[in-house]
C-alpha cells in the first residue's frame, strides 16, 4: 500500500524534552490516531511533519518527497488543524476566503461557502463573536476548501462538547469518503479514535510505544483482573505490563484468545484506548 | 439495509457487519449483483473504521458471498451450496476443535471420544 506520509528515526532534543527516533507510516485513505499524554511529544512530531520547528534529524517523506525540500509543493496539498487559532479575531469568513485564494492553486471558494452553510457559519460576521466549536469549524472548513489529499489535525475537538465532537468525527468522515485523503489525529479524547481511526500510534516521553491497527488492539488485547496469588502463576512473557491497584491486579495482554487458553483465570476484559494509555503509562514491567 | 453494531458485544465490529449481510444474502434481502455500498460510505455511516468495513468484505469475499469488481464495488455473488456446506463443516470442525482440547486436558483419550461422538451421531436413530 502507499504511504501518504512516512517519518523514519526522527530526534528533536530540547532542554528536557526530547523526541526519540520517532517512525511511523500513514497509508493512503486511512486515518491514524496519534495518542498519548499532555507533553508526549504530539504537537512536536505534528510541528516537524509540517517542517516549523528547525534543527530536527531523521526523514519525513509526505507523498514521496523529502518535506524540507519540496516544502512548499507539498503545502498546497495539507490541510491543517492546529490546537490554537491562527487566524486575527477581526476577520471575517469572507476574508479567510478571499486569502486563501491568494494562498492555495486548488481553493475552492463554493465548497468553502458550502461548509459555512452546513456548519451555519455566516460568511460575514467577524470571528470574535464565534463560540469555541464555531471557530473548530471555520478552521476545519478552511483546512478542507482547498482538497488536501493529508489532513494534519492537532486536537481538533478538544475543548468541544460530545454533540460538537461527534458532528466533527463525521465530517472528516465524509470528506474521507469523497475525496481519497489520509488524516492524522492527535487527540488526547480517544473515545473519538475508538470509533474512526484505522490506524492507533501511542507515544510516551518521546517514544512510540506502539503502532498498529486499531482493530488489532480492541479486538485481540486485552484487560485481565487477578488476585496476587493467579497473578503469580502468570508467566513474564504472556504479559505487556500489570498494575496493581488495591483491591486486584490489572494485567494488560496481548492476546485475550490465547490467553484465555494458557491460564484459567475468568475475568479478561475488552480494553478501551484510554485504559490502554493508562496501563501502558503507569504499569510495569 | 439494516446493520446492527454492538461495541459491548465482545465480538469484533468486522465480524458483526460480516455475519449480518451474510444473513441478508443467504435469506435471499440482498440479491444475487446487488452492489453493496462502498468500503467508506459504510465506515461513515456505521460510525467505524475503514480497515474494519474493508475486513469484513474481503473476507465475505474470500468466503464467497460478493465479489469485488475492480473500480466499480462490491456486489452479491451467487452462493455457491459448496460454500455454504464448508462454512458449516468449519463450525463443526471448531467445536470439535473446542472438545478435542477439553479432552486432552482432562486426559480423556480418543477412544472414549469416539465413543461419545457415535452415541450422539446416532442417538435421534
Amino acid at each position: 500500500m502507499e504511504n501518504i506520509l512516512e517519518i523514519k528515526n526522527l530526534c528533536k532534543t530540547y532542554d528536557n524534552f526530547a523526541l526519540k527516533n520517532v517512525t511511523l507510516s500513514l497509508p493512503k485513505g486511512m486515518i491514524m490516531g496519534f495518542i498519548g499524554e499532555n507533553g508526549a511529544g504530539k504537537t512536536t512530531t505534528i510541528k516537524a511533519i509540517l517542517n516549523i520547528i528547525q534543527s530536527y534529524r531523521g526523514e519525513i517523506k509526505i507523498f514521496g518527497l523529502d518535506n524540507r525540500k519540496y516544502d512548499k509543493k507539498i503545502k498546497e496539498d495539507i490541510g491543517v488543524v492546529l490546537d490554537d487559532m491562527f487566524f486575527p479575531e477581526i476577520l471575517t469568513p469572507n476574508d479567510i476566503d478571499n486569502t486563501m485564494k491568494g494562498i492555495y492553486k486548488n481553493w475552492d471558494s463554493k465548497m468553502f461557502d458550502d461548509y459555512l452553510k452546513e456548519f451555519s457559519l455566516l460568511p460575514n460576521k467577524q470571528i470574535k463573536t464565534f463560540s469555541k466549536g464555531m471557530r473548530k469549524k471555520l478552521e476545519i472548513a478552511t483546512a478542507l476548501s482547498h482538497h488536501p489529499k493529508l489532513l494534519i489535525l492537532d486536537e481538533p475537538t478538544s475543548g468541544l462538547d460530545p454533540v460538537a465532537r461527534a458532528e466533527i468525527i463525521q465530517i472528516f468522515q465524509s470528506f474521507i469518503e469523497k475525496d481519497d485523503c489520509s488524516i492524522l489525529l492527535s487527540s488526547h479524547i480517544t473515545t473519538d479514535l475508538e470509533h474512526i481511526a484505522d490506524y492507533i500510534t501511542f507515544i510516551n516521553r518521546g517514544e512510540i510505544v506502539l503502532s498498529k491497527t486499531k482493530d488489532e488492539l480492541l479486538d485481540k488485547y486485552g484487560i485481565v483482573k487477578c488476585t496476587e496469588a493467579e497473578f503469580k502463576k502468570i508467566n513474564k512473557k504472556d504479559y505487556i505490563k500489570y498494575r496493581k491497584t488495591k483491591y486486584e491486579y490489572e494485567v494488560l495482554v496481548s492476546n485475550k484468545k490465547d490467553f484465555k487458553a494458557k491460564y484459567d483465570i475468568a475475568i479478561i476484559d475488552k480494553i478501551t484506548l484510554d485504559e490502554l494509555m493508562v496501563l501502558m503509562i503507569k504499569g510495569e514491567e | 439495509m439494516e446493520i446492527i453494531i454492538s461495541n459491548s458485544s465482545g465480538v469484533p465490529i468486522y465480524e458483526q457487519i460480516k455475519e449480518q449481510i451474510k444473513v441478508k444474502i443467504v435469506s435471499n434481502e440482498l440479491k444475487e449483483n446487488e452492489l453493496l455500498p462502498s468500503i467508506r460510505t459504510l465506515a461513515k455511516d456505521l460510525y467505524c473504521s475503514v480497515i474494519t468495513t474493508k475486513n469484513a468484505y474481503e473476507e465475505l469475499v474470500k468466503e464467497g458471498y460478493i465479489k469485488n469488481v475492480p473500480s466499480k464495488g462490491f456486489y452479491v455473488a451467487k452462493i455457491n451450496k459448496d460454500v455454504a456446506l464448508e462454512e458449516q463443516l468449519n463450525k463443526i470442525e471448531e467445536l470439535m476443535d473446542k472438545a478435542v482440547t477439553i479432552a486432552k486436558m482432562n486426559n480423556i483419550n480418543k477412544k472414549t471420544l469416539n465413543e461419545m461422538l457415535t452415541i450422539l451421531y446416532e442417538e435421534d436413530k
